[in-house]
């Protein structure tokens, strides 16, 4: 047939990703990743953004200062060659303070490896889009405002997304009712649980296993 | 008003109107004058429409038949996977998983127990490895399958949907006979597979795999070197690779721009590091360079195929998993090669019997984030092309 070769690959613009990576270990451990060379370059290059880091099952995660998210992104970016935004998402630790955590994934197709970033974030508080200097991050982020109500400062279109404009609540948060709450549409009001149900990790809950 | 012939008084009138009407629409001077008024448009394109395959609604403004802006509203379908997986045991995710990309159950399956895996250190059979590729590689045939068939209807290529769908069926079959499912296949679990292979079954695989090539010509024959399709499908949607990496888009587009990009290569899971296969790449970007990419994915396909039957031998199906999974408080990222790009798992542990926190990363809803970009300036008709050309599936894009 007419595309019966394929034709030679074409190298990545940031050169060959490397062919094979060692295999895990069989038990993940998690330990300091204060030494790393990205987290170092990090430190360099935005002054005072690292607040931790650690190294489990192969992956880098450094927590860094939510006011110099941006920054964080953009240092990755330009100088350590991350230029693949993979993921945008957050977790909801009901009871600590700040209340949540703000998660980056970024991939180098150079260093063909991963990276996590994490940042604080309380209630009400902002956290700087990363939307103009990714523009995959844009919906990402979008759904993050959606899913935990943390808002964006910077973000070209910060709308909801998944659900509709004038939804009340924020689904993923913890304290949200399971099975949802009455937004007027549900078919037999009267089979509506009093306040919406159980939250997701009410200990009353009856749960399987 | 009199009747009788129109009067000299009459028509001087009607003259002046329309001379006064002239001079008002006329163009500055030193421009064209312009035959029909231009006026923006603002229309919705679906949610209810045949090409969107699912529930997509796209607000778009148009200038005539011209694209001006294409807005992507979504959600329709969001049921709260992530909010369900936290409510349940780890095992009890893995059906869920199913209903999000529910042309793909399989890979689905793939990554959410990958991501588990990872967090508890899990060593993983090579029979049950060999298997999962399997059933993996047919799932990804079976994709393609529904994205070719459906691609060319929407382009008005009726035929190669009945050579599609006919050994959709066949590869759907396979499946019924390994799991009991078609659709929803909840095929894997932590630590390696439900089922062994029933008797039989690798021999009936090994007939219709070599079957493949010669359908896959079929199917090329139809569309490849078709005029119409070729004009459908040329220069339509162009993408170049620094847009690709920029958008976040995987998969079959960002190898039809020219990156020979492939999680299977780039960080190979369970036993691809061992296979031999080619990445395909084209390097023009456009809706026809990733019809080609993924008529050659298929082929390669084909040659995983062949190479995972001659390696199967007997052996474990489940790695040593504890029956009431607590993986330790960490949190960890999988991905894998999905037909569609890379879908990923983030997983967040605190140490019970239930994920703290698990998210998808769903290749169609970032890659769907890059449609207004390949629609602008495009015709109304080249979007369902468009829209084709990303194969997204909306269960997954809302989850």
């Amino acid at each position: 047939m007419a595309e019966e070769q394929t034709p030679p690959p074409p190298t990545p613009p940031s050169g060959e990703p490397a062919a094979k990576r060692p295999a895990p270990a069989a038990k993940p451990e998690s330990r300091d990743a204060a030494g790393h060379p990205w987290v170092r370059s990090i430190e360099t290059g935005v002054p005072g953004a690292v607040l931790g880091s650690k190294e489990f099952a192969r992956e880098i995660t450094v927590t860094v200062d939510r006011a110099k998210i941006a920054d964080v992104a953009r240092h990755l970016k330009e100088v350590e060659d991350f230029r693949y935004c993979v993921d945008v998402t957050a977790v909801d630790w009901r009871d600590r303070q700040p209340r949540f955590d703000v998660v980056y994934h970024f991939y180098s197709f150079s260093k063909n490896d991963r990276i996590r970033v994490k940042c604080a974030a309380g209630e009400g508080e902002d956290v700087p889009s990363i939307a103009l200097v990714f523009l995959a991050a844009n919906w990402p982020e979008r759904e993050t405002w959606d899913m935990y109500g943390i808002r964006f400062s910077g973000h070209p279109d910060l709308r909801r997304i998944l659900t509709w404009e004038g939804f009340k609540g924020h689904p993923l948060r913890k304290d949200f009712p399971l099975e949802g709450i009455d937004t007027g549409a549900a078919v037999y009001p009267e089979e509506w649980p009093e306040g919406g149900g159980p939250s997701a990790d009410d200990p009353n809950r009856k749960a399987v296993s | 008003m009199t009747s009788g012939p129109i009067t000299e008084a009459e028509k001087d009138r009607a003259r002046a109107t329309a001379e006064a009407v002239r001079a008002a629409s006329a163009p500055p001077p030193g421009e064209a004058p312009t035959l029909f008024s231009v006026q923006e448009m603002e229309l919705n394109f679906g949610p209810q429409h045949p090409s969107t395959h699912g529930v997509l609604r796209i607000v778009l403004r148009v200038d005539g038949e011209k694209i001006i802006e294409a807005k992507p509203d979504i959600g329709y379908l969001h049921r709260g996977t992530e909010k369900l997986f936290e409510t349940e045991t780890y095992p009890m995710g893995i059906p869920h998983t199913d209903r999000m990309d529910y042309i793909a159950a399989a890979t689905n399956n793939h990554a959410f127990c990958l991501a588990i895996e990872k967090l508890l250190g899990v060593e993983i059979p090579r029979r049950a490895q060999l298997i999962r590729v399997i059933l993996d590689e047919l799932q990804r045939l079976s994709s393609h399958l529904v994205w070719l068939g459906t691609s060319g209807i929407d382009l008005g290529a009726v035929t190669p949907f009945w050579y599609a769908f006919r050994e959709r069926e066949q590869i759907l079959d396979f499946f019924e006979e390994y799991c009991g499912a078609r659709l929803t296949l909840n095929c894997m679990r932590i630590g390696g597979l439900p089922f062994d292979l029933t008797p039989g079954w690798v021999e009936r695989l090994m007939e219709f795999v070599d079957d493949l090539p010669d359908r896959i010509d079929d199917y090329e024959q139809l569309l490849t070197d078709n005029r119409i399709w070729k004009k459908r499908t040329v220069g339509i949607g162009v993408i170049s690779a620094e847009e690709c990496i920029e958008y976040g888009l995987t998969g079959p587009i960002l190898r039809g721009s020219g990156v020979a990009w492939d999680l299977r290569r780039a960080q190979p899971y369970e036993c691809y590091e061992e296979l031999d296969f080619a990445v395909p790449t084209r390097p023009n970007g456009d809706t026809y360079d990733r019809y080609v990419v993924r008529v050659q994915e298929m082929r390669q396909c084909v040659r995983i195929l062949t190479q995972c039957i001659e390696r199967l031998e007997e052996g474990e199906i489940r790695g040593k998993v504890a029956r009431v999974i607590k993986p330790p408080a960490q949190e960890v990222y999988a991905s894998i090669e999905s037909p569609k790009g890379e879908l990923g798992f983030y997983c967040v542990s605190n140490g019970t019997n239930r994920p703290y926190r698990m998210h998808c990363r769903p290749p169609s809803f970032i890659n769907l984030q890059a449609l207004p970009r390949l629609a602008k300036g495009h015709l109304i008709s080249d979007l369902v092309a468009l829209i084709g050309t990303i194969d997204i599936v909306l269960g997954e894009v809302d989850r």
